[in-house]
């Protein structure tokens, strides 16, 4: 059940432009800031807005001129849309019986289906009667007893609190584990991608920037935003030898020897922070300026203004000690064995 | 119940679908609200009357002719009293998230099957408000129906037709009948009120 779809759309002031494959069994997480076209693509997929141009195929057979209804696609929509009038029995039912199984059987598979997702006790109770985790896995029993080629889910944890979340996203882990067909999943909490995805596209501005496991993308970021993400500084510059020239002038000095176009990564527990101008061994050395401090973990984050932007993790004593403040001047450091440089 | 089953589906398409001429459609259904009745039923003979616009065509065609007859009652009655039902369904409609629509179809429901199971159960207040009113206003429909329909007893005399006459002739049978009328609707009112209102 391999998916190979091109998606255009066309709006007003926005263009998506993503092409997406999938192997059977294999979970792929759209990742992206907010109106990214993450959502619009998952609704391209189930058919739920047209495409101005491209296609989609699903098992050599093309989906984009069918229907929603006969797609085939299981979607658990972002705030569940369990249907509110029916039992959490009768929501996951519907699917069987939209395709013709009668009652009496169409009952017996739901029955199934909530045993699995551990619900089997709450079959009775209509959606408003069941907390948000229960909803959620009510909406993921509802579309795969529908039997779907594909599953898509958006944002399948987002309306659920810290601990629920938790939990959640384990079971999640598993049924997904156990579905057959390939699944997109939507999300912009990077966590959810790494714990559940087998492989991550990152979208930004409607266009597809990069795309891998979750090792190859926490390691080499292409954008900022992945950056971010992840948690590193990054930076683009044209490399000769150890160096690497950024747009404004300022050269890093990297371990590897690498020419041309590069990205340049370090995390910011790499930077090291001082009071007046180290002496000796670290070759990347400039003066910065600290612009904001806010915490991050047990340590702080600082980002500073200078040659170049920069973030440093600092421990909280270190702080003290470096008077850390907006508008406070300082020296930063990091090693060359710590800057990692690839291919742009 | 022809409100019912032109009307709902009339509402449907005014609220979900897009179309050029919406407006002129929703003009044209909420037209017989604004206009007196009698103007209605004047109305409906130019369209239905023998030597009217479909009229004529229908009888030829068909052999059927509307006006002045039971049938005629119903059309007149559905005519005056169907935009308060459409207006309702419309309202309730709108006020429906589409998106469990959507959801139904990603289930594999046809629209129909989506509309039948999933919408429909969502707007029932609606749709029974609308119902309601809309029968209240057929019940009470004079106008259109004298113009149109004719009074003969028995085959299109309605109850405020008879109530008219009787005035006319027998004040105390005017009452009596008055009187059902009064007790009839309060009674089927109330007993609706509080089945769909409390639910």
């Amino acid at each position: 059940m391999t998916l190979a779809a091109t998606l255009k759309i066309k709006r007003a002031g926005f263009t998506l432009d993503v092409e997406l494959t999938a192997a059977p069994g294999e979970v792929v997480a759209l990742l992206g800031p907010n109106g990214a076209g993450k959502t619009t693509s998952l609704r391209a997929l189930a058919g739920l807005l047209p495409l101005d141009d491209g296609q989609i195929v699903l098992d050599g057979v093309r989906l984009d001129r069918l229907a929603p209804e006969q797609r085939r696609i299981g979607v658990v929509f972002q705030d569940y849309l369990l249907f509110p009038h029916l039992s959490a029995l009768d929501n996951v039912a519907f699917g069987p019986r939209c395709r013709g199984a009668p009652r009496a059987e169409a009952r017996q598979q739901a029955q199934g289906w909530l045993a699995r997702v551990g619900l089997a006790e709450h079959v009775r109770k209509k959606p408003r009667q069941l907390s948000g985790g229960q909803a959620q896995r009510v909406a993921l029993a509802r579309a795969l007893a529908a039997e779907p080629r594909m599953l898509l889910l958006d944002e399948p944890l987002a309306a659920l609190d810290a601990r629920t979340r938790l939990d959640t996203r384990a079971q999640l882990r598993g049924h997904l584990t156990a579905f057959p067909g390939a699944t997109i999943l939507v999300t912009h909490d990077p966590l959810d991608a790494l714990m559940l995805a087998d492989r991550l596209v990152i979208i930004e501005d409607g266009r597809v920037v990069q795309t891998g496991d979750a090792a190859t993308i926490t390691a080499q970021p292409r954008t900022d935003y992945v950056a971010r993400l992840v948690g590193l500084n990054l930076y683009r510059g044209q490399a000769s030898g150890f160096g690497v020239r950024l747009p404004d002038g300022f050269e890093l000095v990297t371990a590897t020897q690498q020419t041309g176009e590069v990205f340049v990564a370090f995390p910011p527990s790499a930077v090291a922070l001082y009071p007046a101008r180290p002496d000796g061994s670290p070759r990347n050395t400039w003066p910065a300026t600290v612009s904001t401090v806010s915490r991050h973990g047990d340590a702080l984050r600082v980002e500073l203004t200078g040659p170049v932007p920069v973030a440093a993790d600092v421990t909280p004593a270190a702080a003290v000690h470096l008077g850390l403040e907006p508008g406070r001047e300082l020296w930063a450091t990091v090693k060359a064995t710590e800057v990692r440089a690839y291919r742009a | 119940m022809v409100c019912l089953i032109l009307g709902v589906p009339l509402a449907w398409v005014l609220a979900r679908a897009e179309f050029p001429g919406r407006r002129l459609v929703r003009a044209l259904v909420t037209v017989p609200l604004v206009l007196p009745p009698v103007v209605g039923g004047v109305a409906l003979l130019l369209v239905f009357g023998r030597r009217g616009l479909l009229g004529g065509w229908l009888d030829q065609t068909f052999g059927v002719s509307l006006p002045f007859t039971t049938a005629g009652v119903v059309v007149a009655e559905a005519f005056v009293a169907m935009p308060f039902l459409v207006i309702a369904v419309e309202g309730a409609l709108r006020g429906a998230d589409a998106r469990y629509e959507e959801a139904a179809a990603t289930l594999g429901a046809t629209r129909w099957t989506a509309f039948r199971r999933v919408t429909l159960p969502l707007i029932a207040p609606g749709v029974a408000a609308g119902a309601v009113l809309c029968w209240a206003r057929a019940l009470g429909e004079f106008g259109a129906t004298i113009t149109f329909a004719g009074n003969f007893p028995g085959r299109t005399q309605t109850m405020p037709l008879a109530v008219y006459l009787a005035l006319e002739q027998d004040v105390d049978a005017a009452i009596v009948l008055s009187l059902v009328l009064l007790a009839v609707s309060v009674g089927i009112l109330a007993a609706l009120r509080d089945k769909w209102v409390a639910a």
